[in-house]
């Protein structure tokens, strides 16, 4: 099959690889370049495990072209932490017990990331809606509503 | 909600300080930094994917298999039939002495449920894997099917599966799981009211997020690292190994983190057949559901029929109680015959009951094959046994929750499987919930306790 480049930044670096055209970026990213915190639970658009954000949108990689991502910006959850800090909404993800199993939860944390960066005091009602895409079958939700809640309590504490 | 935590405080001297603490969990820092490497972020250079043809139809002679079209197909480094498979015929509760073996790895001759597993086709990606499989021609004989438990015990109904013979497991006990207790009919006989009650469930699917599978690394000393998400690691490896026909000591399985279970991952439904095509092709092999077989093919919740006679007295006195549950394993045992049986034991609920009668019958049909998921053979009968509770405790005009307090067993109480009642906390859970939910009792229940009769 024929191979095609993509190149784009990941979580601020570089990347580039050779790809089979027609690849999702589902693909790419996690047998390609081995980032697998994007994880793979329907393949088909319906569950957001593989949530990523790709020039500040939230996006499927699933349903994503890799190809098409050439010259994009694109953020994991594995990117989040910086020099082994984690991120607001990674520190509330462990202090609210949003994680069960955690294979909902890089997603999870992309499409609540999307959300604070766009609305950095979002009601409940919007915090459901913005995570009205991923499915989580262990937690019942409220934790993680509870943990984008409690980020977004503590970025407006970390401003004022 | 502050609820007290000394229900076991008469019988329980250990310190139990760390109840109600918050504590950070060991594996949240993984979860929350997309490191946690679940066993399909395992990946090898030339691993192979393999993709199951399945049947079309509910129940089916298979009359001939021919591959020869999908082996031609490029990409493809093997296909695998019955043939293959070392030890074809088997059943996971076999490690516990619960036989008859009687489920296919790969379908020789039959299809017994929609959706099984007939022809495993290896290649090199995923979709040539699954082009290849489209090419697999298999010629069915489509026979009757019953998809009803009743249907299914009626005599001249379509055999489900030959190696039982009947369309129900076949327990020491005979045709179902029997307890008798006192003497129900002479209940019936001084009950004031009989109330008799049907409940039904469909079958559960358990919708992990992380569908099953799993990730086989030949080791190149003749041993196998198996990357899985089994909730029953050891379970697996010992079925697996009998299977294949291969010591425990050529298999290496790693688990222990599962995106998502509930019951639904104790099947032993991946791992030998993934393991035999390393083996044939001395290559990794990746088998992992798609979302449609997840939904559709693993094993569910089973579909239970629970019917519920109970004999009461005026006072509150449930006398007698006779049950005949019904739990649709599908069309293989699984962990159903057992599920089915704990059933038996647990029908009386909670309860004191001096006359108990109760069959359960593990049922086939030409469904998809039932298993374990959170309680089973105990959650739907608790469902139809609180259910009936409310309805005759409206029946005699009395408050359900005092009507509880009692029959409420305590300790010392035998059951109708006779065991004594040890621990027994029904008592203060429910006076506590009587606080927690403002639903006040007469006093003499909240005097009560599980550990001293009277009252
Ligand atoms: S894997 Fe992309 S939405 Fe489910
Ligand atoms: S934590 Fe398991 S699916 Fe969300």
């Amino acid at each position: 099959m024929a191979k095609v480049p993509v190149q784009f930044t990941l979580n601020g670096s570089e990347t580039a690889e050779f790809i089979d055209s027609g690849s999702t970026l589902l693909h790419a990213l996690r047998d390609k370049i081995g980032d697998t915190s994007p994880k793979g639970g329907c393949h088909q658009g319906t569950c957001g495990a593989c949530s990523v954000i790709i020039d500040g949108e939230l996006r499927l990689s699933c349903l994503t072209l890799a190809e098409n991502c050439n010259g994009t910006a694109i953020t994991t959850t594995s990117g989040l932490s910086e020099g082994g800090v984690l991120h607001p909404l990674q520190r509330a993800f462990l202090d609210a017990f949003a994680s069960q199993c955690g294979f909902c939860t890089p997603g999870m944390i992309m499409a609540a990331k999307v959300l604070l960066d766009h609305t950095p005091n979002p009601s409940r009602d919007e915090v459901v809606q913005a995570l009205s895409g991923n499915i989580c079958r262990c937690t019942g939700y409220e934790p993680i509503i509870q943990a984008v809640l409690l980020a977004a309590r503590a970025n407006s504490q970390n401003a004022a | 909600m502050e609820l007290r935590k000394n229900y076991f405080a008469d019988v329980r001297k250990d310190d139990l300080h760390e109840i109600g603490q918050d504590r950070p969990r060991s594996d949240s820092p993984g979860h929350v930094t997309g490191k946690t490497s679940f066993f399909a972020d395992r990946n090898f250079p030339g691993m192979l994917h393999l993709k199951m043809v399945r049947s079309p139809h509910h129940h089916a002679r298979i009359r001939s298999i021919d591959t020869s079209e999908a082996e031609k197909h490029p990409g493809v480094a093997r296909v695998l039939t019955a043939k293959d498979v070392p030890h074809n015929v088997y059943t996971i509760l076999i490690l516990i002495q619960v036989g008859p073996e009687d489920e296919t790895v790969l379908a020789d001759g039959k299809v017994r449920f929609k959706g099984e597993a007939v022809v495993a086709v290896l290649a090199d990606t995923e979709r040539a894997a699954q082009e290849a499989a489209a090419k697999v021609k298999v010629d069915y004989e489509v026979l009757p099917a019953v998809f009803d438990m009743e249907e299914a015990l009626k005599p001249g109904a379509p055999l489900v599966n030959e190696y039982h013979g009947q369309n129900y497991y076949l327990y020491d006990s005979g045709e179902c799981r029997k307890v008798r207790f006192g003497d129900v009919e002479a209940g019936f006989a001084e009950a004031d009211h009989i109330l008799e009650q049907s409940y039904q469930s469909s079958p559960i699917e358990h919708a992990p997020t992380e569908t099953t599978g799993c990730v086989v690394a030949p080791a190149g000393n003749d041993r196998f690292t198996c990357y899985t998400n089994t909730q029953a690691m050891f379970f697996t490896l010992d079925n697996t190994s009998i299977i294949l026909q291969m010591p425990g000591s050529k298999l290496h399985f790693v688990g222990g983190t599962v995106g998502g279970g509930f019951g639904g991952k104790v099947d032993v439904i991946v791992e030998p057949i993934a393991i035999l095509g390393a083996k044939l092709t001395g290559r990794p092999v990746s088998f992992i559901y798609s979302r449609e077989e997840e939904m559709q093919i693993s094993s569910p919740r089973a579909a239970e029929k629970v019917v519920i006679k109970d004999g009461v007295m005026k006072d509150g006195r449930i006398v007698a109680r006779k049950v005949t549950g019904y739990t649709d394993a599908g069309a293989y045992s699984r962990h159903s015959p057992y599920g089915a049986q704990k059933g038996a034991g647990h029908y009386p609920g909670p309860y004191t009951i001096p006359n108990v009668w109760i069959d359960t019958y593990c049922v086939y049909t030409n469904r998809t094959p039932s298993s374990a998921m959170r309680g089973f053979g105990v959650t739907i009968g608790d469902f139809a046994l609180e259910v009936q509770m409310d309805k005759l405790a409206r029946l005699i005009g009395m408050d359900p929750l005092e009507f509880r307090f009692i029959n409420a067993y305590r300790d010392g109480d035998m059951k109708a499987h006779r065991q004594p009642t040890e621990g027994a906390a029904l008592i203060e859970c429910m006076q506590e919930a009587s606080r927690a939910a403002d639903w006040p009792v007469a006093e003499k229940y909240m005097a009560m306790s599980s550990y001293a009769k009277g009252a």
